[in-house]
């Protein structure tokens, strides 16, 4: 029966829902690994990658965490391409908004922004949704770090800690149990790396399958969006990988 | 006929009354009737005083001797000289798209940002429709401080400790760099604005 109501994106089926929104949802979950945290003092963003090959000529092109300002950034979970078109309208907003006000622009206004855009694909224009899921993370000066999540059909919130991608259900549950209020970002970036080293697809996680990407203030006071190295990602999966073997020889 | 060139570089054939029309608008936007008026403000340690005269007058008479040219936009303080159509209208605009964006986001835009924004629409006016013949003095108090900016018709914008405008700013300059300090009482700031 649904199979009659799910070909044009905006028709409703007969019991209120939009098929090809939820269609363009489970594309996400097949998805690599993405997981957010905001601690006290930085907001940290990582993913895994998929498309990891001895053959593949990747250079500086990131394919999970972008840039979007000096105080935001985000991470991506589904097909790339959408993804692509979106960030560049994330951008756009972003610069837009920095040339009119002289100010960055405040996180929640840029996610109320893009998720516009994916709400105007489910409503009119006949084209099929984007499927195209990010956590954006970032600082303002009215709410501090910020994390959030948006979806094809153009919902968002706020979270404290959350996961997209292949394994989400087990992430959330470590971090319903382990995620603490008043945490500083060395605790959460080994939280993130303890949640990965569960959820990747992968035996051994290192650098070359992984973005870890923070957003926290200098000492200076000034915002600022850092990509950890290849060392620093290696040692935190490292540390992470040992405790992991600890809790197994305890069963 | 008068031929004007496009940024492809095809001539584009303009009718003389177009043309006539076309420089009007910007020659009435060159000459800049500058204030009988005149506003002066001063940055004191955790406050922001702005004066502006109250008459309005159409050509040589007086119309009205109480006439408020400080506007109050979400918190700040925007005073706009010059021919009272340009101000007002431009005003307007200005605190009705401001009161919008507190409305859409929650928010309260910072003095910068209302200071940025409204020197955009300055600069964006001059090249497209011809200036709004308005002088601003906005002011406002944030988390990080006082902040007082200066700003002209054409949409040049500086964050000062002192400012004025129209004929009675020629003479009030050098009284304000005299007695004007850092971190002054309402007492002291008030004391200057008299002196001008």
């Amino acid at each position: 029966m649904a199979r009659r109501y799910d070909s044009q994106t905006t028709t409703f089926s007969p019991e209120g829902r939009l098929y090809q929104v939820e269609y363009a949802m489970e594309a996400i979950n097949l998805a690599g690994s993405t997981i957010g945290i905001l601690a006290d003092d930085a907001v940290i963003l990582a993913g895994e990658k998929k498309t990891t090959s001895k053959l593949l000529d990747q250079g500086k092109q990131h394919e999970k965490l972008f840039k979007i300002d000096d105080n935001m950034f985000c991470a991506v979970a589904g097909i790339t391409s959408d993804a692509n078109v979106l960030i560049n309208k994330l951008r756009v907003s972003a610069a837009r908004h920095a040339y009119t006000y002289g100010e960055s622009m405040p996180v929640e206004q840029l996610t109320t922004s893009i998720c516009d855009v994916k709400q105007g694909y489910t409503q009119f224009g006949g084209l099929r949704p984007f499927g195209v899921s990010f956590l954006i993370a970032g600082y303002d000066e009215s709410h501090g770090f910020q994390l959030y999540h948006t979806d094809p059909s153009g919902n968002f919130s706020g979270w404290k800690a959350y996961a997209i991608g292949i394994n989400n259900n087990t992430a959330q549950q470590i971090m319903r149990q382990d995620w603490k209020e008043g945490m500083k970002l060395q605790e959460a970036l080994e939280l993130t790396a303890k949640v990965l080293t569960k959820t990747m697809d992968t035996a051994n996680p290192n650098a070359e399958k992984l973005e870890f990407g923070i957003v926290e203030k200098t000492e200076s006071g000034k915002v600022r969006f850092r990509m950890l190295s290849d060392a620093e990602v290696n040692k935190l999966m490292a540390d992470a990988a040992p405790k992991e073997g600890e809790t197994e020889a305890e069963k | 006929p008068f031929w004007l060139k496009c940024a492809e570089g095809t001539p584009t054939q303009f009718a003389k009354s177009s043309l006539t029309r076309l420089l009007a608008v910007n020659l009435r936007a060159s000459p800049h009737k500058m204030g009988t008026e005149a506003m002066f403000a001063v940055k004191g340690k955790d406050f922001v005083i702005i004066a502006a005269d109250a008459m309005t007058a159409f050509s040589v008479m007086k119309l009205k001797d109480d006439y408020d040219k400080i506007w109050e936009v979400e918190g700040k303080l925007f005073a706009a000289s010059g021919p009272s159509a340009d101000a007002s209208n431009f005003m307007e605009f200005i605190e009705k798209n401001i009161n919008l964006h507190t409305l859409r986001t929650g928010l309260k835009l910072s003095t910068k940002a209302s200071a940025n924004y409204t020197r955009n629409e300055l600069a964006q006016s001059l090249r497209k429709k011809g200036s709004y013949q308005t002088d601003l003095l906005i002011g406002g108090v944030d988390a990080d401080g006082p902040k007082l900016y200066f700003m002209d018709y054409m949409g040049s914008s500086e964050s000062v400790n002192k400012a004025a405008h129209g004929y009675g700013a020629m003479f009030t300059f050098g009284l304000m760099d005299r007695y004007w300090k850092p971190d002054m009482e309402l007492e002291e700031a008030k004391d200057i604005i008299r002196k001008c």
